[in-house]
């Protein structure tokens, strides 16, 4: 029995029961509350997945009738969760970069000015600026019947905004195929362009030339008549403004004050990634001859991002955890349908089972795309 | 040490699982409730008329008064209750877990949940139904007319599903926007970002009254959904469900009986038979739910007949000003008709 002393199997022992005990405690969980809820009679399982859902939602990403089944209805409350997180996340990168950077600017107005938008946002609750932001929409706006004309068939009031809305005749197939024919041929361009440089040592026009190529596919299809448009121009109904693309203040609110709140906290991860840049980087660069600025895109950020990606991984499970906080203001996001359906059907364990997983489901799917990206920016030891 | 250190968690798992184990007592609720002295009921968090506290921190309204019938019938004393307030989504948890003993709380009693949520319903105490409210000056005069309309409700009940049913009858579309705080809810109406408002008429009145200028609302004619309000009592538990029905109808023929808070001593003395036996002079009613023989006096003495209750949480003197409406004695027209107490 000399494996019983061996530190690797008694390891391996010690996991496997570990996972025993973990299993053995959720299957009993389960069981028990099983066991409860028939003695009850209440009723349990997922078949209500398949009813008809019988309720209306305001705004739904992917297409939803009434008569479609709860778990569709489920299925349009992830997509509607998903929606505004990616847009909050992309936004608040954006913005969250620039002002970063603005904070280590060396003139003193831009400096203190970022630095206020930065501890304002960071320092009250998010839900907060939703109430307020949702506030500020619905009393500053006229009602829909006085809606503000601006621009040829825009209409902005406080049930939204109203455009027109565009759809291809010929579908989206050619415009999309010809998009990403366009880019691939953009990326081959760079790569070539990039290469020359480093061979040569000299600045070519290798952007720009890739910039053309983007859009060149496109524009053939364009001039070929593959665009034929149709509008559907927003009309004014006796009570709303219908049809066009509605932008709803729920969701405006909802993306807004996400949005800012990753943009202070990207904004703080930027600063400090510059920051742990070694000053003899800035110093070696301007020994070289590179401006500031061009030292700041080539030298300092390219190292200052593999500091940054484990922080801004956190940020973007945030801003899609406290998308869940859309239910204070009216976005039917994927908490509120439950919500709904808890109510209808009374079903609120398996509802509550489902968004957990989903969320921890799409939560953990984040952290694999940034780990990846982590991976492929970390310095590479050699 | 590994050894003890394995013995040890495992002693922990074991401990853990044993205690998971004890399943929801199924004990009598009425022992329970006598055994705790004092009744827990389940009530909204705060609906002015139905559950709110008044200025000195009283909890009053409809639904309180229903639960203190039931403490007077148990307890002989209107007080020995404590109000837990409930959310709309967990309500029907914390009575199935036993958090609450009765759930009083405008709660629609349907098919789906009296035969999948492990509960059971007393008698409609209040007959109301689905409601839609515009501000005076949209020149709307039936709920037919808000087509395209935007709509602000609250997520729960059967609120959303009455409305797409209304106007999927009619092949007319609208918008509902759905907030999960009552708070907001009547915000967003205010402000005009919904053109109405639905819910229950009895709720409807309660956001009326609480609005800067209630004159500039007016409540549509449709009502669009039956929703006969009910108390709650946990399924398989006979006797407590008469006890909570039975109270409920002995307001309902007391109020029949012209028996008031006021003169139910006197009507002690009274030649009615059936008073008699509902007061408990004659014949042994109590005994037979296990309750004083007294309880039907006890009951009118703490809260007084239907009639008191309602005029004096919601009826015409009130800021909510409601009409008996279908809640009306069954010989004046209405629809409450308690069962004979013999």
């Amino acid at each position: 029995m000399a494996w019983i002393n061996d530190a690797r199997y008694r390891a391996v022992f010690y996991q496997v029961l570990a996972i025993a005990a973990v299993a053995a405690l959720t299957w009993s969980m389960f069981a028990t509350a099983s066991a409860n809820l028939a003695k009850q009679d209440i009723a349990t399982g997922f078949g209500y997945l398949s009813r008809q859902a019988g309720f209306v939602i305001s705004e739904a990403a992917i297409d939803y009738k009434p008569t479609d089944s709860v778990g569709r209805a489920l299925l349009v409350g992830i997509a509607n969760t998903v929606k505004v997180s990616l847009l909050a996340a992309l936004f608040g990168t954006v913005v969250g970069f620039a002002v970063g950077i603005g904070r280590m600017s060396r003139n003193p107005l831009l400096q203190r000015l970022m630095l206020s938008y930065i501890e304002l946002l960071r320092n009250v609750p998010l839900l907060l600026y939703l109430l307020f932001w949702y506030a500020l929409i619905i009393n500053v706006l006229p009602p829909v019947r006085s809606a503000l004309t601006i621009g040829p068939h825009v209409y902005l009031s406080n049930s939204g905004l109203a455009l027109p809305a565009f759809s291809l005749d010929g579908g989206w197939v050619m415009p999309l195929a010809a998009l990403v024919a366009g880019l691939g041929m953009a990326f081959a361009v760079r790569r070539v362009s990039l290469r020359r440089r480093l061979a040569t040592g000299r600045v070519n026009a290798g952007g720009w030339i890739a910039l053309a190529v983007a859009v060149l596919p496109l524009a053939a299809v364009w001039l070929a008549g593959g665009l034929a448009v149709t509008w559907d121009i927003p009309e004014a109904g006796r009570f709303r403004i219908t049809g066009g693309a509605q932008v709803r203040p729920e969701f405006v609110a909802l993306l807004f004050g996400l949005a800012l709140s990753v943009s202070a906290t990207v904004a703080e991860i930027v600063r400090a990634g510059i920051q742990a840049v070694g000053k003899g980087q800035w110093e070696a660069a301007s020994a070289l001859g590179l401006p500031r600025r061009r030292t700041m895109r080539l030298v300092v950020l390219p190292q200052a991002m593999r500091l940054m990606v484990p922080p801004l991984t956190n940020t973007y499970l945030t801003v899609f955890k406290n998308s869940s906080l859309a239910i204070a203001i009216g976005y039917p996001d994927l908490v509120m349908v439950s919500n709904t359906v808890m109510n209808q059907t009374g079903q609120a364990m398996e509802t509550i089972a489902i968004f957990m997983a989903v969320y921890l489901g799409l939560s953990v799917a984040i952290s694999l795309v940034m780990n990846w990206y982590n991976q492929r920016v970390a310095l590479k030891e050699r | 040490m590994n050894k003890s250190l394995l013995s040890a968690s495992a002693a922990c798992a074991l401990g853990l699982l044993g205690a998971l184990a004890p399943a929801v007592s199924h004990a009598d609720t009425l022992d329970t409730v006598k055994q705790r002295g004092k009744l827990i009921c389940g009530v909204s968090l705060a609906t002015p008329g139905f559950a709110a506290p008044d200025d000195k921190g009283r909890m009053g309204g409809f639904d309180a008064d229903i639960c203190r019938a039931v403490a007077a019938a148990v307890f002989g004393d209107g007080d020995k209750v404590d109000f837990v307030p409930t959310n709309i989504n967990t309500r029907f948890q914390a009575l199935q877990s036993g958090e609450i003993d009765v759930l009083s709380r405008q709660t629609t009693q349907t098919f789906s949940r009296d035969a999948s949520l492990g509960l059971d319903f007393g008698p409609a105490v209040f007959y109301d139904g689905q409601g839609l409210m515009v501000p005076k000056d949209l020149g709307v005069s039936s709920a037919k007319e808000l087509k395209d309309a935007a709509i602000c409700t609250l997520p729960g009940t059967t609120t959303a599903q009455n409305l797409t049913d209304f106007f999927g009858a009619q092949g007319a579309k609208f918008e509902m926007v759905v907030f999960e705080s009552p708070d907001e809810n009547r915000a967003a109406f205010y402000s005009g970002r919904c053109q109405a408002i639905s819910s229950d008429r009895s709720d409807l009145a309660s956001i009326r009254a609480v609005a800067n200028n209630p004159d500039d609302y007016v409540v549509l004619p449709e009502t669009i959904s039956k929703e006969p309000l009910a108390p709650a009592v946990r399924q398989n538990d006979s006797n407590w469900r008469d006890i909570v029905s039975w109270t409920a109808w002995m307001l309902m023929a007391a109020e029949e009986k012209g028996i008031t808070q006021a003169n139910v001593d006197e009507k002690l003395k009274s030649d009615d038979a059936e008073v008699q036996r509902m007061l408990g002079v004659t014949d042994d009613l109590g005994p037979m739910l296990k309750l004083d023989k007294a309880w039907g006096y006890n009951v009118v003495k703490a809260v007084g007949n239907y009639g008191e209750v309602f005029e004096r949480n919601l009826g015409e003197k009130t800021k909510l000003g409601m009409t008996r409406g279908p809640n009306t004695q069954w010989n004046k027209g209405g629809l409450l008709y308690a069962p004979p107490f013999r």
